[in-house]
C-alpha cells in the first residue's frame, strides 16, 4: 500500500471537508425556506405552514417533491442557453464565495490571501444570473426586474466593497483567518468599524435582493421580475441561490466583524463552531425579521440612499479608519 | 500550473475567437465574459492572484455588466443576427487576418529569440506588492489616471444632472 502517501490523505481530508461545508450550506439554504416561512407567520402573527408533519416540520419535503416532479418548461420564445445557465449561475456564485468563510480553526475549504477580494469577484459574477435571466425570458417584466436589479446590485456592490476596506486597513490584511485572529486580539470590529458595519449590512441585504430591497421581484409592480418564466427545478435553484446568499452574508458579517469562531470574552473556545453557527443565525434571523417588519421603499429612493446616503458615509468612514491607522504606527 | 496556464490561455483564444465571430450579439459577449475569466485564470497560475481577482471584479463584474444592460435594452433580435452574418463575409476577413498574423510573428521572434522569460508560478504578486509598486515607482502615472478619473465623474455628473430650475 505504497500509493497512500500523507500528502494523498490530507488532500482526501480536505475534499471530505469541502463537500461537507458545501452539504452543510445547501442544506441550511433549504431548511431556510421553512424557517422563514414559520418566522413569519409568528411575528405576522398567523399560522405559516404547519399541516405536513409534527408543527409542519415535512412542509420541505412536501416542496421537494413538489418542485421536482414539476414539468421543466422553458419557454418557445427563450433563449434556451442562456435560460439554463441563469439559475445555474444564481446558485453556483454565492456558494463558490463560501469556500473562503473560515468556519473553525480547522475547517474551511480555502485559506486564500486574497479571500475578501475573492468574495466581491463572486459577488461581481453573481449579477449576470439576474441579468441573463431577465434577457433571455423575452418577457416585458422579467426585462424590467432585471435591469433593476443590476442597476440596484451594482450601486451597493460599490460601497459594499468600501464598507469593508476599514477592516483590511485595521487588519492590515485580505485574509479571513488573519481577520479574524485580530479581532481575537484586539477587540471585535462592529466596535472600531460600527459605520463600516452599517453599510456592509445593508449592501448584504441588497445583494442578496432580500426585503426591503426586493425591488427586482416586487410582486405587485412585476409580478416576479427576473424569474416570471422558471418554473421547477430551475425557479428552485433561484429559491435556494437566495437563501444561500443570506447564509454566505450572516456568516461573512460574523467573521469580519463579530470575531468569526470566537465567543464573547473568549469563554469556552474549545466550543468554535458552536459559536459561529449561533452567531450566523442570529444574522439569518435578523435577514427573517427585515422581511417581516419593513415595507418596501420607491426604486428611487432605494437608489438615491445607496448613492447619497451609503457611499459618503463609507468614504468618509475609510478617510477616518486610514488616518487612524496612520496615526497609530 | 504549467497546464492551467496553458489550458487557461487555450479557453481565452478559443472563446476571443468566438466574440468575434458569433452573430448574437448576448451569446458574444457572454463568450467575452468566459475569455476575461480565462485571462484572471492565467494570472492565478501566473502567481498574481490580486491582479486575476482584480481582472475579475472590475472587468466581468463591473465594465462587462453595464455592456450587458445596453445590449439588453437595444431589442436586437433575429434582424441583427442577419445583419451580423453578412458583415462577416470572408472578404472583409482579408486585411485584418494579415496585420494580425504580422503581429503573431512579431509576438512569436520576441518569445523565442529571447530565453530570459520568467517561470510559470515562481513568485506571488500579492496585493501588498502591488500597492508597493504602485505608491513608488509609478505614483505619477496613478496620480495622473486618477486626475483623468476625476474628470470624466466630472463630465457624467454633468451630463446627469438635473436641469437648473428656469
Amino acid at each position: 500500500m505504497s500509493w497512500i502517501t500523507p500528502e494523498l490523505i490530507e488532500i482526501v481530508v480536505a475534499v471530505l471537508k469541502a463537500i461537507v461545508i458545501l452539504l452543510v450550506v445547501v442544506v441550511c439554504g433549504a431548511l431556510l425556506s421553512f424557517v422563514e416561512r414559520r418566522l413569519l407567520g409568528l411575528w405576522q402573527d398567523r399560522y405559516g405552514p404547519n399541516r405536513v408533519g409534527p408543527f409542519g416540520m415535512f412542509q420541505l419535503g412536501a416542496d421537494m417533491l413538489k418542485m421536482f416532479f414539476k414539468e421543466d418548461w422553458t419557454p418557445p420564445f427563450a433563449d434556451k442557453l442562456i435560460f439554463t445557465l441563469a439559475p445555474i449561475v444564481a446558485m453556483s456564485a454565492l456558494l463558490l464565495a463560501f469556500a473562503v468563510v473560515p468556519v473553525t480553526p480547522t475547517w474551511g475549504v480555502a485559506d486564500l490571501n486574497i479571500g475578501l477580494l475573492f468574495f466581491f469577484a463572486m459577488a461581481g459574477l453573481a449579477v449576470y444570473a439576474v441579468l441573463f435571466a431577465g434577457w433571455a425570458s423575452n418577457n416585458k417584466f422579467a426585462l424590467l426586474g432585471s435591469l433593476r436589479a443590476s442597476a440596484q446590485t451594482i450601486s451597493y456592490e460599490v460601497f459594499m466593497a468600501l464598507a469593508l476596506m476599514g477592516v483590511v486597513a485595521q487588519a492590515g490584511s485580505f485574509n479571513m483567518r488573519d481577520i479574524v485572529e485580530y479581532q481575537a486580539q484586539h477587540l471585535w470590529f462592529i466596535i472600531p468599524q460600527f459605520f463600516g458595519f452599517c453599510t456592509f449590512f445593508i449592501a448584504g441585504v441588497a445583494v442578496t435582493h432580500r426585503h426591503p430591497f426586493d425591488q427586482p421581484e416586487a410582486e405587485q409592480e412585476l409580478a416576479d421580475g427576473y424569474h416570471i418564466e422558471y418554473a421547477g427545478m430551475k425557479w428552485g435553484m433561484f429559491f435556494v441561490g437566495e437563501y444561500i446568499g443570506i447564509v454566505l452574508v450572516s456568516a461573512l458579517l460574523v467573521t469580519l466583524f463579530f470575531g468569526g469562531w470566537h465567543g464573547p470574552f473568549d469563554i469556552l473556545p474549545q466550543l468554535s463552531f458552536i459559536w459561529f453557527a449561533l452567531k450566523t443565525a442570529f444574522f439569518i434571523m435578523l435577514f427573517i425579521l427585515l422581511r417581516a417588519a419593513i415595507p418596501r421603499p420607491r426604486y428611487d429612493q432605494v437608489m438615491a440612499f445607496s448613492w447619497k446616503f451609503c457611499l459618503p458615509l463609507t468614504l468618509l468612514n475609510l478617510l477616518a479608519t486610514g488616518a487612524l491607522v496612520l496615526a497609530a504606527q | 500550473m504549467e497546464f492551467a496556464f496553458y489550458f487557461a490561455a487555450g479557453v481565452a483564444v478559443v472563446s476571443t475567437l468566438r466574440v468575434i465571430t458569433h452573430t448574437n450579439p448576448v451569446h458574444a459577449l457572454l463568450y467575452l465574459i468566459v475569455s476575461l475569466l480565462a485571462v484572471s485564470m492565467c494570472f492565478f497560475s501566473l502567481g498574481a492572484p490580486f491582479a486575476g481577482v482584480l481582472e475579475i471584479i472590475v472587468y466581468a463584474g463591473a465594465i462587462m455588466v453595464l455592456f450587458v444592460f445596453v445590449v439588453m435594452m437595444l431589442n436586437l433580435g433575429p434582424v441583427v443576427a442577419e445583419q451580423e452574418r453578412q458583415w462577416l463575409k470572408p472578404g472583409i476577413w482579408a486585411a485584418p487576418t494579415v496585420l494580425s498574423a504580422l503581429l503573431l510573428v512579431q509576438l512569436l521572434y520576441v518569445l523565442f529569440g529571447t530565453s530570459n522569460g520568467a517561470v510559470v508560478g515562481q513568485q506571488t504578486v500579492d496585493a501588498k506588492a502591488v500597492g508597493v509598486a504602485l505608491f513608488g515607482p509609478y505614483l505619477l502615472a496613478v496620480e495622473l489616471a486618477s486626475m483623468l478619473l476625476l474628470a470624466a465623474l466630472v463630465a457624467a455628473y454633468h451630463l446627469g444632472r438635473h436641469e437648473a430650475k428656469e
